[in-house]
Order: structure tokens, then sequence, then C-alpha cells
């Protein structure tokens, strides 16, 4: 087909307003902006937290302000923005009223957001099954389902709580996966994390139903440091879902959140991720900085954790989910669909370690780029000596949708065990005129043609969603790719 | 009123003509094969009908039930009931062939104002309509023709046929490459989708399909004109003959 037709049907679908654009007016509680050791006190103290607490965080503040002054923040990444301020950042803002006991109690203000969200919480808690600890701004505002799941000796609250109601676990597994020196994101957000979910699953037990966690940037001008803990013990089965939406802003808002996961032996966390913060608008001003920190330790024997994630938003994500394969037979997965749009930049992958013997690992990547976006997927294996007999697939697929569009692949494979097996496939497509002139010759419009086919394109991974998730990525990839193909 | 009406029409790609003045009548409930030797235009013509970007029109008109087709985009001619079954059908990794059927009856039923298909309602049509085509069910939940066989490729067009119903229906070389019982699945599917209310026209270059789908008219297409038009004894004629008889009077007409 000529490449105008394409090129036209690629233009419409690039152009498309963000739908969750708004702002909603809950009164605000707010530190000043800027970062010292009274702020982070301030916050420590706003939390009502055990010593612990503050001490793990002022060390992680030194260590912050050390590479603060030194190196600054990684500058490796395929990634361009202007030079971030952070003492213009505002570290702490929750929302003016007490965290709500029963739904009811909640701000109907921040009820109505969630309906905009199309997460209306009382909808999910009497139809879907899904327990809801929705994070609007950084206080928790509904957790759902607590009393069924604390039946089973499950914990699923917010970090806030877990740190009030259960501190010897808190303070046992926070920072054993990403230890407050990892990086610069991650030695910033441990410094003045402010909440987020805490889950505990107990030896043996199977969680009955899909864990998941809203999360929405609110106030204006706040970073928003997240904090994710889940522990998996002995045998025990946990799925988290993760999803996002932001409204519409006009500068640039830090998002370093830090995710740690750890599977004990046979333990399986699958966790999953529907990445949708806004962008940007069509010159790529004003969007998300999604610079996370996701790990996950399989520390036992034939544990497993499966990373699943469908990064469609923010103006530049940085995001590596990475398994520590250290249990002897453990296995680690990181299926992704990453879209870039407008000027969107995504340079995000995952990192394999592998420790233990026979441990495995499979890594399927799919970047999607379209309009003047850049993906670049950036992948470690990594087997230490000890690592017999260990195994890696890893997949890499990129599509360019247009010809203003970018997509790099850097894997970088360092094996120091003989025995070990590691394969690297890799494909660049496009959508051909053909497939396109196929679709319309059988009634579909170009937009719903290129939908279907990148859809196509990503199906082996939204198989690893749970339903529901899978149901709202592919709508959200068809949203996303609007007019951004060219 | 004639169904598709091509009057004088030239086409070709970029810098070369392919095409060079087409005159043809299709009326309801007709049958018309189009044959010729390789390189006369014929999937030329099949694709200019349907709307495929690559080729410019440089002359002459088509009508398709009174409507300008060459103006209308390839979209809305599906959706107008045009369809062409592909000579080389395309791969669409990952998309199941039930669903990217599902979104083709459902495109073309919002065109015509009835409501969609939803998921029951569409796998009892396309079982029906599966039968016609003796094809597994195993086929739905594959990718569109990834992996297929060139036999499995065509059954699947004429399954979506079958499944899109239309009213004009250009069936380019559906018949090469199969054989003889894959012939006679893709014959009878064509036959049963023959009514009073459509027209069909077969693309090919061998008359052994006529064998078994008996057409009202045969033309002969060479160098990109069509240079004779019969019954269907024309076909058998050409059999026995060849083309090269026609290609003499083809190199005689104005161009």
């Amino acid at each position: 087909m000529s490449s105008s037709g394409s090129q036209k049907i690629i233009e419409e679908f690039a152009n498309r307003a963000y739908p969750y654009g708004f702002v909603s007016a809950v009164e605000s509680d707010s530190t000043p902006p800027g970062l010292d050791e009274d702020i982070v006190r301030t916050i420590s103290a706003k939390k009502s937290e055990p010593q612990f607490m503050l001490d793990w965080r002022l060390r992680a503040y030194r260590h912050w302000r050390t590479l603060e002054r030194s190196a600054g923040e990684p500058r490796w990444a395929n990634v361009r923005y202007p030079a971030i301020d952070y003492d213009k950042i505002v570290y702490y803002s929750a929302p003016k009223q007490k965290v709500a006991a029963r739904l009811e109690d909640v701000d109907p203000e921040i009820l109505r957001t969630f309906e905009k969200l199309g997460i209306p919480l009382d909808e999910q808690k009497r139809l879907s099954g899904v327990a809801v600890d929705a994070v609007f701004d950084s206080v928790s505002v509904g957790t759902t389902f607590k009393e069924k799941l604390g039946e089973l000796g499950i914990i699923f609250c917010s970090f806030s709580e877990a740190v009030q109601e259960h501190p010897a676990l808190v303070e046992r597994y926070l920072g054993s996966v990403v230890p407050y020196t990892d990086n610069f994101y991650a030695s910033l957000n441990s410094a003045v994390f402010s909440d987020g979910s805490f889950c505990y699953v107990p030896k043996g037990v199977r969680c009955p139903m899909e864990l998941s966690t809203y999360f929405r940037i609110n106030a204006a001008g706040s970073g928003q440091f997240e904090r994710t803990l889940i522990v998996a013990e002995e045998g025990s089965y946990v799925s988290y879902l993760e999803g996002c939406t932001a409204p519409m802003r006009d500068e640039n808002q830090l998002h370093a959140a830090v995710v740690e996961l750890v599977a004990a032996e046979g333990a399986h966390i699958k966790y999953s991720t529907v990445q949708n913060w806004y962008a940007g608008d069509r010159e790529g001003k004003g969007g998300i900085f999604n610079f996370v920190t996701k790990r996950g330790k399989c520390a036992g024997a034939r544990s497993r954790i499966s990373w699943t994630q469908v990064e469609t938003g923010s103006a530049i994500t940085w995001k590596y989910p990475s398994v520590i394969l250290q249990g002897d037979g453990s296995v680690g997965e990181f299926y992704s669909v990453a879209l870039t749009n407008n000027h969107q930049q995504a340079d995000t992958g995952t990192k394999m370690i592998h420790i233990g013997k026979s441990t495995r690992s499979t890594i399927v990547s799919k970047g999607i780029s379209a309009g003047h976006g850049s993906n670049t997927y950036r992948g470690l294996v990594k087997v230490l000596p000890r690592a017999v007999n260990a195994r890696n697939y890893t997949q890499c697929d990129s599509m360019l949708l247009g010809s203003q569009c970018a997509a790099h692949t850097f894997p970088y494979i360092e094996v120091a065990n003989r025995s070990a097996v590691v394969e690297h496939e890799a494909s660049t497509r496009k959508i051909s005129d053909e497939q396109l002139f196929y679709c319309k010759q059988r009634g579909l419009s170009g937009e719903n043609a290129v939908s279907m086919i990148v859809n196509g394109f990503c199906k082996e991974i939204f198989r690893n969603l749970p339903m529901e998730f899978a149901v709202e990525a592919t709508r959200l990839l068809s949203v996303s790719l609007e007019g951004g193909v060219g | 009123m004639d169904m598709l009406s091509i009057r004088k029409l030239h086409a070709g790609v970029a810098g070369k003509e392919i095409l060079r003045g087409i005159d043809l009548e299709v009326r309801a409930g007709e049958v018309h094969a189009v044959m010729g030797p390789n390189g006369s235009g014929k999937s030329t013509l099949a694709q200019v009908l349907a709307g495929h970007p690559g080729f410019v029109v440089t002359g002459g008109e088509v009508l398709y039930e009174g409507r300008n087709l060459l103006e209308m985009p390839p979209e809305e001619r599906a959706r107008a009931g045009l369809f062409l079954a592909f000579q080389y059908p395309v791969e669409i990794p990952g998309v199941p062939n039930a669903e990217f059927l599902k979104a083709a009856v459902n495109a073309v039923r919002e065109h015509r104002g009835l409501e969609e298909l939803d998921a029951m309602e569409f796998l009892a049509l396309l079982k029906e309509k599966m039968k016609l085509v003796d094809m597994d069910p195993a086929f739905m939940s594959r990718p569109v023709n990834e992996g297929f066989s060139g036999g499995e490729k065509k059954r699947n067009e004429i399954l979506q046929m079958a499944v899109l119903e239309p009213r004009l229906a250009i069936l380019d070389e559906t018949d090469s490459g199969l054989d003889i019982d894959a012939l006679r699945t893709v014959a009878d599917g064509i036959n049963r989708l023959r009514r009073p209310d459509n027209a069909i026209v077969l693309v090919t270059h061998y008359q052994r399909l006529l064998e078994y789908v008996t057409p009202d008219r045969v033309h002969v297409l060479s160098g990109g004109c069509i240079v004779k038009s019969g019954d269907r004894t024309l076909a058998h004629e050409l059999e026995a003959r060849g083309y090269e008889w026609l290609e003499a009077s083809a190199e005689a007409l104005p161009r």
C-alpha cells in the first residue's frame, strides 16, 4: 500500500486527548517544597513511626544526599528530560481527612474521583471479588476484604498500617531486596516514601483473590513515592495487580516507587501492572517521570516470581522489574508490553540474576513505538559461578508504527558458569500495508485494524494477565495508540 | 440495474499501466469468470476493485450498485458488500481467526444499521458456516492465516465470504494451489453462496474450477483488456487452445 495511506491512519490514530485528565479538589496537608533531615523527620512523625523507621529513612536520606552531591541521578538510560529540581518537589502530601474506617466515611470527592476512573470501590467490593487498597496521593483511603483475608492469616494493608501493626515484619523485610543504597531513586524513595501497600501471605496459603492497588497521583507538584512490599511464605501463592491513571498536569511529576517481593521456598508471586499515567501532551509536555525500582527475590528453592507489565503511560519510563534467583530451581519471569506514542520515552527491561542451581528465567518483551516515541529494551541476564544448569530464554520484539519513532535493544549477558544455556531472540517489524489492506477489505477501519494487529503482537503478554486486567490492557492499548500510527 | 459496471477502466502502478480500458457489466445473480494468462492484469483488476492503495486509477469509472466505487475507501467498499478473496491471504500474528471475523462481521453489521452480534450469536453463525467449508473448529482459535497451508488459507477466505455474505464477491485465483478435494470444497462453498441477489466474479488462470462452478459469462483478459467474452463454452475453448490465439487479437485493440 502507498505509505500515504498508512501514514494518514497513523496520524489520525496518534492524536487523542488523555481521557483521565482532571484534578480533584481534595484539600492537601503538605510539607513545604524541598528536602532536608527535618522534612524526613516530619514525615516519619506525621506517620507516628517507630524509631527503626526514622533511623532507616535518615540513613537513606544521607546516602541520597551524597549521591545527589556527587554523581547525581543516573544518566545511562536512553531517555532525555530537563533537569529535576529536587528543591521544588513537595515530598509529603496527604488528604486532610483522616483515614476512613468504613467506605461510607471516605471523602465523597475521593469516591467520585475513583468513579471517574471507572473504579467504583463498593461495586468492586460487591461484585468482582477484588480487594482494593486504593492509594489516593499518599495515604490509603480504603482497604477492602480485609476481614476475609484475615481469616486466612493474609495481611493486606497500607504500608503505614503495616508499620504500626506489624513492625517486626516490616523491619525484617524492608530493604532486604532493594537496599536504600541501591540507586539514586531508590534512596530517595527510602527516605521519603509516604505510603504504599504491604502484603504478607503465610505458609501454605493460596490467596483466594487477586489483590489490587490503584495508584493515582493527585496533589499538584508533589512527588509520589510509593513503597510496596510483598512477602510470600513457604508454599504460598499470591497474585497482585497494580494499575494507575493520573490527572492531566502542566509540569512534570516525578514518581519514584520501590517494589520489593520476597518468595520463600515453593512460593509463587505474580505481580501484574497496567500503567497509564499521564504521558504529556502531543508535544510531550507535562507528563509523569516514572523512575521505578522493582525487584523480587526468589529466596527459597523452587520459588517463582512473575512480572507482567503493560506500560502505556508516563512521559518517561525508567523501570526494570528484576528477579534474584537465589533458591535452587527457582523461576523468574518477565512479560512486558511497552508502548510509546507522541514524545514518550521508555527505557525498560529486566534483570535476571541466576545464583542458585538449575534456576530458570524467561523474558518476553514487546516494544511498540508510534508517533515520535522512543522505546528501549535494556535487559541483563547474569549467571553466577555457582548457578549450575541455569537457563534463560529472552525474546525481544519491536514494532514500529510510522517513520518518526525509534526502537532500541540493549541486551547484556554475563555468564560465569559453563553449563548455562542462554538464548536471545529479537525481531523488529512494522504493520505491513498488506495487513492493513486485508483488514480494511473485511470492513475494519484503519484505526481498528492497527489496534487489532498491535494487540495481536502483544497477545502472549496479555495471556499472562488476570482476565479482567487483560481486557483493560487491550482497551488501554487501543486508546494509547490512537493518532500514533504513521 | 447492474450490480457492477466497469467502463474504460485504466489503472496500474506508478509509471506502468496494467489495465488498459476494461469494460465489464455484472448483474445480480450472475457468476462471471475472468480468465487470462499470467500478467494479463486479472489480479490487478481484482485489487483495484477492492481499493488496494498500491494501484493508481488513471481513467474510466466503476459503478457499484449505482455508486462511484472508486471514490469509496476500501473499508467502505467492504461494508457495502464487496468482498475480495485474496490470492495470497495475509497473516496476522496473534489475532485469533474468530476474533478477526467477529470484528469484520460487526463492522459490516454496524454499517447496515444492524445490532452487533454478541459472542454467543457469532459463534452460532460461525459454526453453521464452518460446515460449508469443512473446516476444523480448531482453526478459529488460531491466528489469522498464520501457519495455515495454502489450501487452509483459501478455505479460510471462503469461510470469511460465507460469514460476511457479500453482495459482490471477487475471488482472486482462489483455485490456485488446491488439490482436488480442496478445490471441490471451495467450489461447493461458492455454489452455496450463489443467490439471485448477489454476484460472483471468479478470477482464474485455469478452467478447472469452472468444472464445479458454472459461470454465466466468461471473459478473457489479455494485455490489460478484455479481448473476448462468451458463455461457459469459451472456457472449454481456452482449455483446448490456450491463450495464444487471443493474445494476437489483444495486440490489434486500440490503446
